[in-house]
């Protein structure tokens, strides 16, 4: 049964913050690790936050969870601040539906 | 170039390829106008995602940078024990929405009722801490929209993608291929129908001749 809370992915020095405003924190601080736990996490949790740097590194599974309805899977900023991938992964949104990126080219 | 269409050149197969070709030219306008509502509604997701995602990233970026500053002025282990047990906790309403026959996530906060946000006494902590965690707990609404858009439109665009295949599928394959095999039926029709007009008036002067 899917819970219907969030859970954060990243490296052990910024969950605590989600923690405090009442997200479900789980820390991995290696790309294994990761992998694991968002394995296990895809089936439980309803959203899903995961820092950029790890997202970046294991793109091809939450590749896989990217049409359906649940979990939601979203990228956010790490400690050190925004890389653009989520940005980028927009991007790649707009290419994919209308062939080429007319909206934010600039 | 599509390949032909093996059929036999009857007429029974050229009435079954007209209406399979009539089908075909329904469907075809049909996912074609189902194409660009997709997409006028994509772009308008599109939008928001972009204005929310460079939002959220500005803020968070900002907050996570008070936070760790707020966790170097105290030990870890004083952090540790004041954020730990949180006081509140954060639920989800869920729902689906259908865009397009799309189902995407609809994602509502449901927090739960509590007297404090802070699951500390403000003696322990500095109000650094305070600060950064109030600024992620108003970003939390923000959040969970950003999630909500950004699913609408991963899902979407690959939906998108998979209408243009079968539009194009109906347009470049199909459709000629249908045309062709009913042309190639009615020249063979029109050919035996020749053949035989030509044969009875042979039949008819050889009769004559006979005479």
């Amino acid at each position: 049964m899917r819970k219907e809370k969030i859970a954060v992915l990243g490296a052990s020095d910024i969950t605590l913050a989600f923690k405090a405003i009442g997200m479900d924190v789980y820390d991995a601080n290696s790309i294994g690790e990761a992998s694991e736990k968002l394995k296990l996490l895809a089936r439980n949790y309803s959203v899903i936050f995961i820092t950029e740097d790890l997202a970046m590194q294991i793109e091809e599974q939450i590749e896989r969870y990217r049409n359906r309805t649940y979990p939601a899977i979203i990228p956010i900023p790490s400690s050190s601040g925004s890389t653009g991938y989520g940005v980028a992964n927009i991007k790649k949104d707009v290419e994919k539906a209308v062939g080429t990126d007319i909206l934010f080219n600039d | 170039m599509a390949s032909k269409l093996k059929v036999n050149p009857t007429r029974m197969e050229l009435r079954r390829l007209k209406d399979r070709k009539k089908t075909a030219v329904r469907g075809h306008k049909l996912l074609k106008d189902k194409s660009d509502e997709m997409i006028r509604q994509f772009i308008g997701y599109a939008k928001e995602n972009m204005r929310l995602r460079l939002e959220v990233e500005q803020e968070l970026s900002n907050a996570l940078a008070g936070f760790m500053l707020a966790k170097s002025v105290s030990t870890d282990s004083v952090i540790w024990e004041a954020l730990s047990m949180p006081a509140i906790s954060m639920e989800l309403g869920l729902s689906t929405k259908n865009i397009m026959s799309v189902n995407v996530p609809s994602i509502e906060i449901k927090k739960s009722e509590s007297t404090s946000l802070y699951p500390y006494s403000f003696a322990s902590v500095t109000s650094e801490l305070d600060k950064s965690i109030s600024t992620i707990s108003a970003l939390a609404e923000k959040l969970i929209k950003l999630a909500e858009v950004e699913k609408t439109c991963n899902m979407l665009a690959s939906e998108i993608e998979k209408n243009r295949r079968r539009v194009n599928a109906l347009e470049y394959i199909m459709i000629p291929q249908t045309e062709e095999a009913i042309h190639d039926i009615t020249m063979k029709l029109d050919e035996n129908e020749r053949g035989n007009i030509v044969r009875l008036m042979k039949v008819k002067t050889i009769l004559a001749n006979r005479e």
